[in-house]
C-alpha cells in the first residue's frame, strides 16, 4: 500500500469514529451504553484524569467510588460536555462521539446528570421544574406557545408520586428541604427520560429514610436505564451494588480496581488508598 | 380585583391626554400642554424600564447599554422628521440644515429611506433589532455573563455615542436633530398631534406590557427565569440558553427602540447624549426602584423616579443627582424588591 492510501484510510477511519448523529439517539448494538477510553485532563499542570478507561453496559447500574480528588466529578464533566478532555475517547452507545457535542446536544441525546449540589430552579414551583424537564421540543420558538399535553400532565403527576413530592406540587422549589431538592432533581432527571443517568452524590444531605427510598428507586430503574452512581456513602453503595453488581474504584484519575463490592473491598490496593485500615 | 384595577389604569393612561382637548384652558379638568408632554415622556421611559426588566429581572442579564437602542429608534424617527422640515429650515434648502452647514450636496446613502414614514419606521426598529441580535449572539455564545456583559454593553453605547458625535457620520454631530415641524404633513406642535402622540405612547406601553406578560407566563418565560437561577442546569436539561437569552435581548431592544421612536417627536430633539452611560444606567435605576422581576414595578419606578426628578429639577436643580443617588442606595439597602416589594409588605 502506498503512504497516500494509508493516510486516506486512516482519515476515513477517523471520520467514521467522529461522526455525530445528533438527530438520532445512541445505538446500543454492542451492549455498551457508555465507553470511556484513555481519558486525560490536566488543570494547570494538575493531572485530574490520567488515562481513565471504563465501560458501562446497557441497563447496568454501576457504582463509582473513590477518595476526594480521584477524578469522579471531572469524569462526569467530560461525559456531559462541561469539560473538554486533553485526549481520550467518550462514546455514548456505539455511534455518538460525545467529545464533539455540546452540553445541550448531549442532554438531548439521552444523558441526564444530577449535580453534587442540588440544582433546581428555586424561583419556580415543583411542578414547573418538572415541566421544563419533561421530554419535548427544546427550541425557544416552541417554548413561547408550549402547553402541557394530557399525556404529559399524567406523566408529571406520576413523577410527583415517584419522588414523593405530590403534596409540594405548587410549592416554590427554593422552600424545599435539602433532601426534597435532591428528590426534585432526580425527578427532573427522570422526566427527561434519559437512557443514561449520571448521579453525582445523590444522597448527600438526605436522612436515612430518604437514602433508603432513593436506593429503592435506583434499583427499580436498573434495566430500563443505564445508571452511573458516584457516591461517598459506603452504606448506600453497599445496598446498590448488592452481591453481583460491578463497582469501579477511582484513584488519582485512573481505574484502581473493578469488581463486585466484596472483591473490591478485599483488594489490597483499594484498602491502602481508600478504605483504609 | 387586581386585573380590574390594571384595566382601569390602562384606560386612564390612554384617555387622560384627551382632557387637553376636551376642556378649555382654565377648566378644572383641563390638562395643560406641559403635562401632556410630561406624561408622554414618562410613558416612553416606562417602556424602557419594562424592556430592561424583561432581560434583567427575568433573565438575570443586566444591560447597561439600552440607551443605545432607545437612541437608535429615536434617530430613525428623527431622520424622517428632519426630512419633513422640507424648505422651512434656516437655510431654506432641500437638505437638512446641518448638511447645508457641512456643505454637503446630496443626501448620504443611509438617508435613502428617510422620506417615507413607513420605511423609516421599519428601519428604526430593524437596525436596533439587528444590532442587538448580532451583538447578543456573539456575547451569549461566548458565555459572557454578569458584570462583564454589563460593562461590554456600556462600552457599546459609548462607542456608538462617539460615532454619532462626529459630523461625518451624518447624524448632525453633537447637536443631533431638532427643530421638527411636521409628521406626515401635519403640524407636530398642534394640540391634536401632541395628544395623539401621547395616546400612541400609552397604547405602546400597554401593548409592551401585554406582550411581556404573555412571554413571562409562557414556558419560554419560565426557562428564562431558570437560566437566571441555574444556567448550567438548563443546559443539562437539553435547552440551549443562547436562543432564549438572545430572543429576550432582541425583544427588549425592540421595545426600547419603539420608545425612542415615540419619544423624539414629543420632546422635539434627539442628540448623542441619549447614548451616554448615565442615560442607560438611569433605566436600570427605574427598574430597580420599581421592583425587578415584576412587570408593573418598572413602570411604577419610571413614573416615580422621573416624577421626583421633575419636582426636584424645578425646585432644587443642583440637588437632583444627590437625591437620585440616595434613592438608589436606599432601595438597594432597604427595598431589594423595590416599590412592588413595599406594596406587598403593606398588604400583609
Amino acid at each position: 500500500m502506498t503512504p497516500e492510501l494509508m493516510e486516506a484510510g486512516a482519515e476515513a477511519r477517523e471520520r467514521s469514529l467522529t461522526r455525530v448523529l445528533t438527530h438520532d439517539g445512541p445505538v446500543f448494538n454492542q451492549g455498551v451504553a457508555l465507553y470511556v477510553e484513555d481519558l486525560r485532563v490536566a488543570f494547570d499542570g494538575f493531572q485530574a484524569l490520567g488515562g481513565l478507561s471504563f465501560t458501562v453496559g446497557v441497563g447496568e447500574l454501576r457504582c463509582v467510588i473513590g477518595p476526594n480528588g480521584a477524578g469522579k466529578t471531572t469524569t462526569m464533566d467530560c461525559i456531559t460536555g462541561k469539560t473538554r478532555p486533553d485526549s481520550g475517547r467518550v462514546f455514548f452507545g456505539s455511534n455518538l462521539n460525545l467529545l464533539t457535542m455540546n452540553e445541550a446536544q448531549i442532554a438531548r441525546s439521552g444523558i441526564g446528570r444530577k449535580f453534587q449540589k442540588p440544582t433546581v430552579f428555586e424561583a419556580l414551583t415543583v411542578a414547573e421544574n418538572l415541566e421544563l424537564a419533561l421530554a419535548g421540543d427544546r427550541r425557544a420558538r416552541f417554548a413561547m406557545r408550549a402547553r402541557l399535553s394530557g399525556e404529559q400532565r399524567d406523566r408529571l403527576a406520576e413523577l410527583l408520586l415517584t419522588v414523593h413530592l405530590a403534596e409540594e406540587r405548587e410549592r416554590v422549589a427554593g422552600l424545599l428541604s435539602h433532601g426534597q431538592k435532591q428528590w426534585l432533581e432526580i425527578g427532573m432527571l427522570l422526566a427527561q427520560d434519559p437512557k443514561l443517568l449520571l448521579l453525582d452524590e445523590p444522597v448527600a444531605g438526605m436522612t436515612d429514610e430518604e437514602t433508603e427510598r432513593t436506593a429503592e428507586l435506583f434499583l427499580s430503574l436498573e434495566g430500563k436505564h443505564s445508571l452511573v452512581v458516584v457516591e461517598h456513602d459506603m452504606a448506600f453503595v453497599g445496598i446498590l451494588a448488592g452481591a453481583h453488581r460491578t463497582v469501579t474504584v477511582l484513584h488519582e484519575g485512573q481505574t484502581l480496581a473493578e469488581g463486585t463490592m466484596a472483591a473490591v473491598q478485599s483488594d489490597e490496593k483499594v484498602i491502602e488508598v481508600y478504605l483504609g485500615r | 380585583m387586581k386585573r380590574t384595577l390594571l384595566v382601569v389604569i390602562a384606560l386612564g393612561l390612554l384617555l387622560v391626554p384627551l382632557l387637553h382637548l376636551a376642556f378649555p384652558p382654565g377648566h378644572v379638568l383641563h390638562l395643560s400642554e406641559f403635562y401632556v408632554g410630561l406624561l408622554g415622556k414618562f410613558l416612553c421611559f416606562a417602556i424602557c424600564a419594562l424592556a430592561l426588566d424583561l432581560i434583567w429581572g427575568f433573565g438575570g442579564i443586566l444591560s447597561l447599554g439600552h440607551g443605545l437602542f432607545f437612541a437608535l429608534g429615536g434617530y430613525g424617527m428623527g431622520m424622517y422628521l428632519m426630512r419633513q422640515i422640507g424648505r422651512d429650515g434656516q437655510y431654506q434648502a432641500d437638505l437638512p440644515d446641518f448638511m447645508v452647514f457641512l456643505n454637503w450636496k446630496t443626501l448620504p446613502w443611509h438617508w435613502a429611506a428617510s422620506d417615507s414614514l413607513v420605511a423609516q419606521l421599519f428601519l428604526a426598529l430593524a437596525v436596533p433589532g439587528l444590532i442587538a441580535a448580532v451583538f447578543g449572539w456573539f456575547a451569549f455564545r461566548s458565555r459572557i455573563q454578569g458584570v462583564y456583559f454589563s460593562i461590554i454593553t456600556q462600552a457599546l453605547t459609548v462607542a456608538a455615542m462617539l460615532l454619532f458625535f462626529r459630523n461625518e457620520t451624518g447624524f448632525g454631530g453633537n447637536n443631533g436633530f431638532t427643530d421638527f415641524k411636521r409628521i406626515a404633513g401635519l403640524s407636530i406642535t398642534s394640540p391634536g398631534m401632541k395628544v395623539a402622540l401621547c395616546m400612541a405612547s400609552a397604547a405602546a406601553l400597554i401593548a409592551c406590557y401585554l406582550i411581556a406578560r404573555w412571554l413571562t407566563q409562557s414556558r419560554w418565560g419560565r426557562i428564562l427565569q431558570a437560566i437566571r437561577d441555574a444556567e448550567g442546569r438548563v443546559r443539562f436539561l437539553g435547552y440551549d440558553p443562547v436562543a432564549f437569552k438572545l430572543s429576550a435581548y432582541v425583544i427588549s431592544a425592540l421595545m426600547c427602540a419603539l420608545a425612542g421612536i415615540l419619544y423624539v417627536p414629543q420632546v422635539g430633539i434627539i442628540n448623542p447624549g441619549e447614548m451616554s452611560p448615565a442615560a442607560s444606567i438611569e433605566m436600570a435605576i427605574w427598574a430597580a426602584v420599581g421592583g425587578r422581576g415584576t412587570l408593573l414595578g418598572p413602570v411604577l419606578g419610571a413614573f416615580f423616579v422621573n416624577g421626583t426628578k421633575s419636582v426636584f429639577t424645578a425646585w432644587w436643580p443642583e440637588g437632583w443627582l444627590y437625591v437620585l443617588g440616595a434613592l438608589f442606595i436606599a432601595v438597594t439597602l432597604f427595598l431589594p424588591a423595590g416599590l412592588m416589594g413595599l406594596a406587598k409588605r403593606f398588604k400583609r
